[in-house]
């Protein structure tokens, strides 16, 4: 096995908008040219603020939406050509817990069929081995065997990101999404449940796609961390690395706009001015110089390469810090 | 009868729901208190009434909501026994309020400048025209070019601006109150940083007292002066800001914030086991006992009253009863 278990090479995402018949075409550009290597077994952090492109980044890899162009190899296989039961296999390998655990799971469908379903389809096995299966997994998450025979409706927010969790895992994946897994949840539960994802990655050597707008998580939970703004990471590298000498001045006044649970913290007090720009028109050159207390000419000019500032450490701006 | 805050006293408010499911005892005997030009934090966890408080003390329960029992004294009137204009002259004249959704709070067919004057025509008795000079002087304090978003509608607006012009709409009237219900919950980060520093800056500048609302521990610690901690329906904890990080007294407190991560914070998070109770059958005497480590025989029949176990610090937990009682139980 490689040292790099996802590896994702120019991927594009743009989507469509239709303004008029007569105006020439628009694109929504989410993703736009993202490099990234995920390391086996590690946790991989995207963070960013809403429209920066982080889920759709996440989606594009597990094909639930189509890139526009750019490559993403799993495990050496290139996952954008794949078809049919190649396709089917790589699915099962690469799996996602979604944000929202009230949205996710069917209300109408029985916890044993909402877990079950994927085992029917990959695996060869018959109804006793899956009910035994999903006995397994749902004591791995926390939950109990009689568990299986109840409604989503019958469990909390925490519990049901849990059975989220256990149909991602019993399906012996490699790879997992975890998109905002725990900002539907409060503090206590999230606690309890980013807890057990620490716990089953380590047991299971699961590697993970950690997808957050909130840095606090980051530092308890991610091994590597991507910055994204406007479709485009701006800033990676190893946490203790990003977290401790932020190089990009997005990076560093996001960190300092992350409020810090301990009222006897003094910061000085930056705030990072104006909004987030549009992805269908970002500005010119580097995409945050609008909003960049450094930016000068050649910012609004020429857009920034993201450059290898030290080994691993990757900053996608003329002036690092 | 001594009021421990000079602006607002809640003591002993009761507010249930009533639902097919069984009534909902939603609060159970909340106090709260605050002086004029004060922050206060109010927070919990989901359900643990912290909103349902703030729409008690300004009277925007609504049925099948019941407020049952309870004082509310606020710049000395007690709300809960004035008749319906008094109150309406109260909301939005000297308290008002912010809500979590900017978007959903303001009306989407009106322009922002319309909706602006709305408030201080009530408050003036004058005509909306009339208002307009003063809706633009509200629009630049927040922030925000008056003669682009005065005529605006609200779609035209992204999440912050929308909750500026909210900002803008509440402290129009020049009320002595903010009630604050998580304004910043939907925002990104850096967004939420803005608004809490505009709060800042205006309250400043205004003098107004904030009743902030929130489940975000890191938001108190930047923005409240006092903070009341609430779960299931019960006020557990009071003190200020500072000492309240430094030393929590109830253990609800106390693993609420060792719960919480933080960057450079890598060790192991430490969760409370058990979930929140229903409120339906919510269990008898301290309602945190099935989850307390530090349970007690009392702590299952008896609810424990808050009492100030050190000067400005106040606590519901018999762990700290052999202390002086300040005040019983309404």
């Amino acid at each position: 096995m490689s040292d790099t278990l996802v590896k994702i090479q120019n991927l594009k995402t743009y989507f469509p908008v239709k303004k008029s018949i007569f105006s020439r075409k628009l694109f929504v550009k989410a993703v736009d040219d993202v490099t990234m290597d995920v390391p086996t077994g590690s946790t991989f952090a995207v963070v960013g603020e809403s429209g920066s492109g982080k889920t759709t980044l996440a989606r594009s890899i597990l094909r639930l939406i189509e890139p526009t162009s750019g490559q993403v190899f799993f495990d050496g296989t290139e996952v954008l050509k794949l078809g049919g039961k190649d396709l089917l296999e790589i699915r099962r390998k690469m799996q996602i817990v979604f944000q929202d655990p009230y949205n996710s799971l069917h209300p109408r469908k029985l916890i044993k069929n909402i877990i079950g379903e994927g085992m029917k389809i990959h695996f060869k096995i018959s109804e006793t081995e899956i009910r035994q299966k999903i006995g397994e997994v749902l004591q791995e998450v926390g939950l109990r065997d009689e568990h299986m025979f109840r409604y989503p409706h019958e469990f909390s927010g925490g519990q049901r990101q849990r059975i989220a969790f256990a149909r991602a895992i019993v399906l012996k994946p490699k790879f997992i999404v975890l998109d905002e897994p725990t900002s539907a949840l409060d503090v206590s539960v999230q606690a309890m449940v980013l807890k057990m994802l620490k716990e089953i990655r380590v047991q299971e050597k699961l590697t993970y796609m950690f997808i957050t707008h909130n840095l606090s998580l980051v530092d308890y939970i991610a091994d590597r961390v991507a910055v994204m703004y406007v479709g485009e990471v701006v800033e990676m590298g190893e946490k203790n690395t990003v977290f401790t000498h932020p190089s990009h001045p997005y990076t560093d006044l996001l960190m300092a706009s992350n409020p810090i649970p301990d009222p006897k913290f003094q910061r000085e007090k930056r705030l990072l001015k104006g909004e987030i720009p549009s992805s269908i028109n970002p500005p010119s050159g580097c995409r945050f110089h609008n909003r960049c207390p450094y930016a000068d000419q050649r910012c609004t000019d020429e857009a920034p390469e993201l450059r290898e500032r030290s080994p691993g450490h990757f900053v996608r701006c003329h002036y690092p810090l | 009868m001594e009021l421990r805050g000079k602006l607002l006293d809640v003591s002993g408010l009761k507010v249930s729901f009533y639902t097919y499911r069984g009534v909902i005892k939603a609060l159970d005997g909340v106090e709260m208190w605050m002086d004029s030009g004060e922050r206060l934090g109010v927070v919990g966890e989901t359900g643990c009434g912290k909103s349902v408080t703030s729409l008690a003390v300004m009277r925007l329960i609504e049925q099948p909501g019941e407020i049952q029992a309870g004082r509310v004294i606020f710049n000395g009137k007690s709300l809960l026994e004035l008749p319906e204009e008094g109150m309406n002259r109260v909301r939005g004249g000297e308290m008002s309020m912010i809500f979590q959704e900017p978007r959903s709070a303001l009306n989407p067919v009106m322009k922002v400048g319309f909706q602006i004057g709305e408030a201080i025509a009530k408050a003036k008795k004058i005509s909306i025209k009339k208002t307009y000079p003063e809706a633009k002087e509200m629009l630049r304090l927040v922030g925000l070019d008056p003669d682009r978003v005065l005529n605006s509608y609200p779609h035209e607006l992204s999440g912050g601006m929308s909750q500026r012009v909210m900002i803008g709409m509440g402290l129009a009237t020049h009320p002595k109150l903010l009630i604050a219900d998580e304004p910043t919950s939907a925002l990104d980060v850096t967004i939420q940083a803005q608004i809490l520093e505009l709060l800042d800056e205006l309250a400043r500048k205004m003098g107004n007292a904030v009743l902030l609302i929130t489940h975000d521990m890191g938001v108190v610690a930047e923005f409240c002066d006092k903070v009341m901690v609430m779960y299931a329906g019960h006020s557990v904890e009071y003190a200020s800001t500072v000492r309240l990080f430094e030393k929590p007294m109830h253990p609800y407190t106390g693993g609420l914030l060792l719960a919480v991560p933080r960057v450079g914070r890598t060790d192991e998070l430490k969760a409370i086991k058990g979930t929140v109770p229903d409120l339906v059958d919510p269990p008898p005497g301290c309602r945190f006992h099935p989850r307390c480590p530090h349970v007690m025989e009392l702590c299952r029949t008896s609810k424990p009253p808050l009492i100030q176990v050190e000067p400005g610090h106040y606590v519901a937990c018999y762990l700290y009863g052999d202390k002086k009682e300040v005040r019983e139980d309404v």
